[in-house]
Order: structure tokens, then sequence, then C-alpha cells
């Protein structure tokens, strides 16, 4: 009797184990190539924060969508004065964060005071720069006034960098961070993986997987055997030269979509003989884009000519505006007097697309008889160098903010470009909330970088994912630097 | 051997110090501010400056370094600049893969080198030595990091033996955390077992011509305990050389297994380190480092006394 008992229990487990393995898993393991130095979006410029808290763990008053478009986040609604000036936003009420201190009106002020404070050490500290004040009308409305209209405000909101965080939690969220996401921190094991969980008590629409793991693989020759053994689900930020391995695999999907990341061969735009505009001219019809995106970036990427990205809707075609032509090239080279060419440097970071991308533009450059003296550079030098004291002749470099056009507008930055007219345009922009002027002014933008030649206008960066075929809902573009795990889940 | 053991720990002192110093120095000299670094390309020069200030970066160089040498004496190694943690505290969760990695590693390539050194030695210019030899060779030649990927491939990938990569931690348990170190050990182990066989076998061959070797085979001991008894403890000496040499490497050279595997280990937190400039971080671990092998090469004198009488009442 007792030995039937058992045998019973015995085939009642089995059968319980066995239908568990029909339901589809809740948790993922995704690999990341950098670890963020801390866990806290408000207080570093490291893409890798984001790329594990965003719209996981913190959210905004809005939120960037999987194509870059504006989203409510933990404002419902908003309501913009005719002069573009006042925005009051509706909050959704009931949220919490994950210590279980409500979330309200005075959260938001809290946030965006302090991430516009004097003493803060925001990385995108110009997100803010137009907020006059922020004033709590009651517990879910909160009214911001701006100094001046600015159409991007919507957008800049949902910047991680603007993520709206607890007074009580603020000074801790570097190592222990609380928001109000759908998922909420667990642990990190320094140097190895950070862990999420899904959040019980989130406001709007649960997660789906109960438990997200993202794994710190900085070498890309582990990415396909992780891959392969299982280990890892998911690579949202694939290395470009081991897609061949996988891509015939049915086991996993390729998945290429775009950045915001406008790769160009940056030129100082004060230091002779780029102090011509001939001279720039003939660098951008000396570049063979086709050539090198096949050899920097597996041939995947989209060529550009100016700065914005292919995906984005106010994008304008100028691919053609220089087409590779090496005898026009050197026509310009000799209209600016320098038939006999000259010898330049051409500093480079230490990603790939810098690395090998710059061997192939020298080349290319010397048909022309541009000579270049290739430069590596770690990216501390690079900032120091390059970008803090401009010495540098030329230097390739990926800019991966979003809808970061208005660089070339800005004063001392590391071109060294300065053009009223296209400063204007800038102005103007800053002021503009209408969506069919704000194509307008940007289309404006975009061709006068490209004939100025500005810098040469080389790639828009590829997202190349890889991930478990049986794998939902992993963003395709990468509008902004995230991984949002918030519609992830697995198909049965 | 007292004044020997005061004599080398005041010369130790002394090269903690001058280490010191040329650590701080090199690292000041190193092009980059770790705080645009933080702050990204998007920050102004004030918000650069004011963090700069916030990280005590502003203050003058011999200060600093009186500041950060001081506090080793104390055992206080400073925070992170980018984790804005102990120092202390990242270091000890590193040792706790290294340092277990290192000794099992360096216990798997003593276990492999040091029969496989007697064997050779043993057989001379037969096909065993030649075999053995050749493998060793093999070992030492083949790159480290594509044996690696054999592995991984081969006991992760197909077999699915063991995880393809990374830690778990020992809070997950101690064989999940030991079976994670597993191939990483092997693949350590390969060339330096290669190394250290090789140095047995030509340290064996010289002692087997001594005399007292001949004489201890002559007055009737058989072949194999001239060999274990006499023969390798007189070996020994080149050979614990190696393996205190090859145990500082086993902690802190092995950044590319460690990538490989993506292990948290002591070498993959200095390279990051440099990589963002997190100076206190360099320094502290350099110098803690510099301390390791000094024990090491300390212990190392001491066990030549040990295997050896005649050091012993020498000094």
């Amino acid at each position: 009797m007792k030995l039937w008992k058992t045998i019973l229990a015995a085939a009642v487990l089995s059968l319980a184990a066995g239908t568990s393995a029909f339901a589809a898993r809740t948790d993922l393991v995704i690999g990341i190539a950098l670890e963020p130095p801390h866990l806290d979006p408000t207080a570093g410029a490291a893409a890798a924060i984001d790329e594990v808290l965003y719209a996981n763990v913190f959210e905004g008053l809005t939120r960037i969508g999987p194509n870059g478009e504006v989203l409510p986040d933990l404002a419902e609604s908003w309501t913009i004065s005719d002069d573009g000036k006042v925005y009051t936003f509706k909050l959704h009420t009931g949220v919490k964060f994950h210590d279980g201190t409500d979330f309200d009106a005075s959260d938001v002020k809290f946030s965006l005071d302090r991430a516009r404070a004097e003493n803060s050490v925001n990385a995108q500290k110009g997100l803010f720069a137009a907020i006059d004040k922020v004033d709590v009308v009651d517990p879910a409305t909160v009214k911001v006034t701006l100094k001046n209209p600015q159409g991007s405000f919507l957008y800049n909101m949902g910047w991680g960098d603007a993520v709206i965080v607890a007074p009580e939690s603020a000074d801790t969220n570097k190592e222990k961070p609380i928001g109000t996401g759908p998922f909420k921190f667990q642990s990190w094991a320094k140097g190895s993986s950070i862990t999420l969980v899904k959040s019980d008590n989130y406001w709007g629409t649960p997660a789906s997987l109960d438990k997200a793991e993202f794994r710190i693989v900085p070498d890309a020759a582990a990415y396909v055997p992780a891959l392969l053994s299982g280990d890892i689900q998911a690579f949202p930020f694939f290395d470009a030269d081991s897609v061949a391995q996988v891509k015939d695999d049915p086991r996993f999907k390729v998945v290429i979509g775009a950045t915001e990341g406008e790769t160009i061969l940056s030129i100082n735009n004060k230091k002779p003989p780029f102090d011509k505009l001939q001279v720039r001219q003939a660098i951008s019809y000396a570049l063979d884009r086709k050539a090198i995106i096949d050899g920097a970036s597996a041939g995947l990427g989209q060529p550009i000519g100016s700065h914005m990205s292919p995906a984005n809707k106010d994008y304008v075609d100028l691919t053609g505006r220089y087409p590779h032509d090496v005898a026009k090239a050197k026509e310009l080279l000799k209209e600016a007097g320098l038939e006999n060419g000259f010898k330049a440097t051409l500093k480079l970071p230490p990603p790939a697309y810098a690395r090998l991308g710059g061997e192939i533009i020298a080349s290319q450059l010397r048909d022309v008889g541009i000579d270049l003296e290739i430069i590596p550079v770690e990216w501390a030098q690079w900032l120091d160098q390059v970008f803090t004291k401009k010495d540098y002749d030329l230097t390739i470099v990926s800019h991966t903010e979003p809808n970061d056009i208005d660089i070339y507008s800005r004063k001392d930055y590391y071109f060294n470009y300065d053009n009223p007219a296209f400063d204007k345009v800038i102005a103007d922009l800053g002021v503009t909330s209408d969506e069919a002027k704000r194509k307008e002014l940007l289309g404006q933008a975009q061709k006068i970088l490209a004939d100025d030649a500005v810098v040469g206008f080389l790639y828009e960066l590829p997202k190349v994912g890889v991930w478990d075929a049986k794998l939902q809902g992993l963003w395709e573009n990468a509008p902004i630097q995230a991984n949002d795990l918030t519609k992830v889940k697995w198909s049965d | 051997m007292t004044a020997y053991l005061l004599k080398r720990i005041a010369v130790a002192i002394a090269t903690l110090l001058l280490a010191s110093m040329v650590v701080f120095a090199v690292l000041e000299i190193l092009p980059g501010d770790p705080a645009r670094l933080m702050l990204g390309m998007n920050a102004s020069a004030d918000q650069i400056e004011l963090l700069r200030n916030q990280m005590g970066l502003n203050a003058p160089l011999a200060l600093r370094y009186l500041h950060w040498a001081g506090g080793l004496l104390s055992l206080d190694f400073g925070r992170s600049y980018t984790y804005s943690v102990p120092v202390i505290d990242l270091v000890s969760e590193r040792l706790a893969v290294s340092l277990p990695l290192a000794l099992i590693a360096l216990a798997l390539s003593t276990i492999i080198a040091i029969p496989v050194g007697l064997f050779s030695a043993s057989r001379r210019g037969r096909a065993g030595d030649t075999i053995s030899m050749g493998a060793a060779q093999l070992g030492v030649a083949v790159p480290n990091f594509w044996f690696a990927l054999m592995l991984i491939y081969v006991f992760a990938v197909w077999l699915r033996l063991v995880p393809a990569g990374g830690f778990p931690g020992w809070s997950a348990g101690v064989w999940p955390a030991l079976k994670s170190l597993l191939l990483p050990a092997v693949a350590l182990a390969l060339p330096q077992a290669a190394i250290l066989a090789r140095v047995t076998r030509s340290a064996l061959i010289e002692v087997l011509s001594e005399d007292y070797i001949r004489t201890a085979r002559a007055k009737g001991l058989p072949y194999r305990a001239v060999l274990w008894r006499h023969a390798l403890r007189n070996a020994m000496i080149p050979v614990l050389t190696i393996l205190g040499l090859q145990f500082a490497f086993l902690l802190a050279g092995t950044i590319i297994i460690e990538n490989v595997f993506y292990l948290p280990g002591l070498g993959r937190l200095v390279f990051q380190a440099i990589t963002q400039r997190d100076l206190i971080v360099v320094e502290s671990v350099v110098m803690l480092l510099v301390a390791a092998v000094i024990a090491v090469n300390l212990l190392v004198d001491l066990s030549y006394a040990v295997v050896d009488p005649r050091l012993r009442s020498r000094q």
C-alpha cells in the first residue's frame, strides 16, 4: 500500500514537472558588452546604464518608443499653452516606487529640480536648460513653465537622464535603483551580472517575464558560444562580424535595425588646410561609403549624406551630394592650391568601426593625394585630446545621441565649425513645435551641413540583434540605447 | 635565519614604497580625465570642474599621493571613481574569483607537469620523452584563448556539461561556482603545465647526472626511489621558482581567459579601470599585486630552505 502511494506521488510529480516544461518560459538572460559604472541614469553618460534600466526600472514623464516616437509614460496626458511655454502634465495615480513609497507630482518636481540644479552632475543637463520653474498643482498634476518655447521638450523628457526618482532613494540609486517601472532591481554581481525581477505592484500592464538577467560579456568572441550553449538567449547589440556564424541557424533570429549613431569622419574645421571648403569637399568626394561599410561594418549599415538617421521621419537623403569621384576630388584640391596633396593625422578611438574604417579611409584619401598618419587612441585619450582640446586633424566617431544635429551649432564644439546661417536654423528649431515647420527646418539644417561638407558623413551604425527565435518583443531599432523588456515574452 | 628574514622584509618594504611612487606617477601622466569620461560628450566644462572637485581630483599632486599612500598603510584603499564603492570591496569580490581560479589552475598544472617531467627525464631520448616533450611544446605554442574556445565548443556547446562562461557567484553554491571555473582553469593550466614539465625535466636531467645519484644507485637503491627521493627533491628549486612566477601571473595576468569566459576576475577589473581612468582602483590593485608578488617571492625563498637543508645551515 505504502509502495503504491509512493509510486502515485512520483507519477503526479513527474506529470507536474512535465506540464510545467510546456508552459512558456518567463526568464531571460541578455548579454551586454559593457558593465554600467553605476545604476543611476540621472548621474552618468554611460549608455550601459540605460541599456539595463531604461523603461524597465525607471520611467519618465514621457518615454521614447521602439521607433523613436514620444509616448506618454508616468504622465497619462498633457496640455500645452498657446504660447508653447507652459506644459501641464496629468499624472497616473496609484503609482508606487519599488520601495513602497507613493509617486506623485512632488516627485516630478524633485526630479526635474534636482537635474537642473547648479550642483547637478546630470550628464545631459542641456535637456533641462529651457525649464524656468516646476509647480505642483495637485498630487496628480504638475505644471512646467519654460523660459522659451522648446520644440523638443516632450522628447527631452523621455530621455533616461530625465526619469523620475524619489527623494527618499535618489542618493542611493547608484547602488540600489528604486524606480516605478514594471521591473525592480534585485541584485548586481559586479563584473558579472545585474538581475531584475518583475514588480508586483506595477501601475500599468505587468511584464511577461518574471526575471531578467543582464550578463556582462566584454569579448565578442564569447557571444556565439554563449548563444549556442543556451547560457544567454539574446544579444540586442551583437557583433557585426560574427553574424555569419549564426544567421543560418534556425534557432536564432538575426535582426538588423537602425541606431541613432551617425558614424562620421570628423574634421577640425579651423585647422588649415581643412578650413578651406574645397579641401573638405574633396575629402567627401574621395570617400567610397560602400567600401567603408563593407570593411568596417560587415556590409551592414546605411550610408548617410548628412547628420540624420535614415530611420528618422525628418531624414533628407543627401547621399548623392558627393558621389565617390576621385577626379573631382583631385580637381578641388588643385583649386585649393594643394595639387601635390598634403599630410594629416587620423586619430582612431577603439571601436571596430573606427579602427577598421580608418584604414580604409586612409587608403581612399591616399588615392587623391592626402597622406594620413593613423594614430590609435583609447577613449580617455580621445575625449581628452580630440574632444576637449581639439588637438586633431581627422577622427572617426559615431555620434549616438538621438536627434543631435544641434551639436554643429554648439560653441567650442570639437568640429570647430562656425556658420551663423546654420546657428539661425537651429535657434529657430529650438522654439518651433509645429511638426511641419520643424521638418522644414531640419531639412535645411541637413542640407547646410552637407553643402559645407563639415565632416565626412559615412553611415548609420546598424543595430545588429541576435536572439532566440522564440523570443518576441525586443526592439528592432535603437532610437535610444535601451533594452526595453516591458513587452518581451517567450512564444510557446 | 632571523637576520636573513629581517633583511628580506626590509627589502620588501622598500620595494613597496618605490613601487607606490612609480605607480602613482605613471598613472598621473596618463592622458585622460576621469570626470570627462563619466559625464560624456554632452557635459559642459563647468559640470566637469564640479565633478572633479567632488572626486578630489583638483588637490595638489603631492597631497593626493600622501593621502593615498597614507590610506594604504591603514589598509584604506579609497573609493572607486566609477563605482563609488570602497576599492577593497571591489577587490575582494574579484579575488573570490581570481584566487580560487589561480589555485585550481596551479594545482592542475603541478599535477600534470611533475609526473610528465619525471617520466620524460627518466626516459630521456626515448620515444616516451619525445612524445611528451612534443606535447609540451604544443602546449606552449597553442594560444590559450584559442584553446579556451575549443574547450567551450566541446564541453559547453556539444556536451553541455559546463556553462560557456560567466560566474554565478559562490552564493549560488560551491558546485555551480566550481563548475564555471573548471574550463578556464584547464585553459590556464595547460600552457603553464607545459612550461613546468619542461623545467622539471631539464632540472631532473641535470641532477640525474650528479655523482650522488650514481652513488645512490650503486648502493643498491631502486631507480624509482632514487628518482623520487633524491633526484626530484634536488631538482625542486628551479621548479619552485617557476611556480612562484606562475602564481603571480595567474592572479592578475589572466585577462584574456577572463574575457573569453566573461569571468569577473581581477585582471578584468584592472583592465576596465584603466580604460575608464578609475585611477584609484588601478593604483590600489597594482599595489596589492606588487605586495602579492613580493610575498610569493619571499615564500619561494623560504621554501628553498625547506627543500634544501644546506641553505638552512648556511644562513
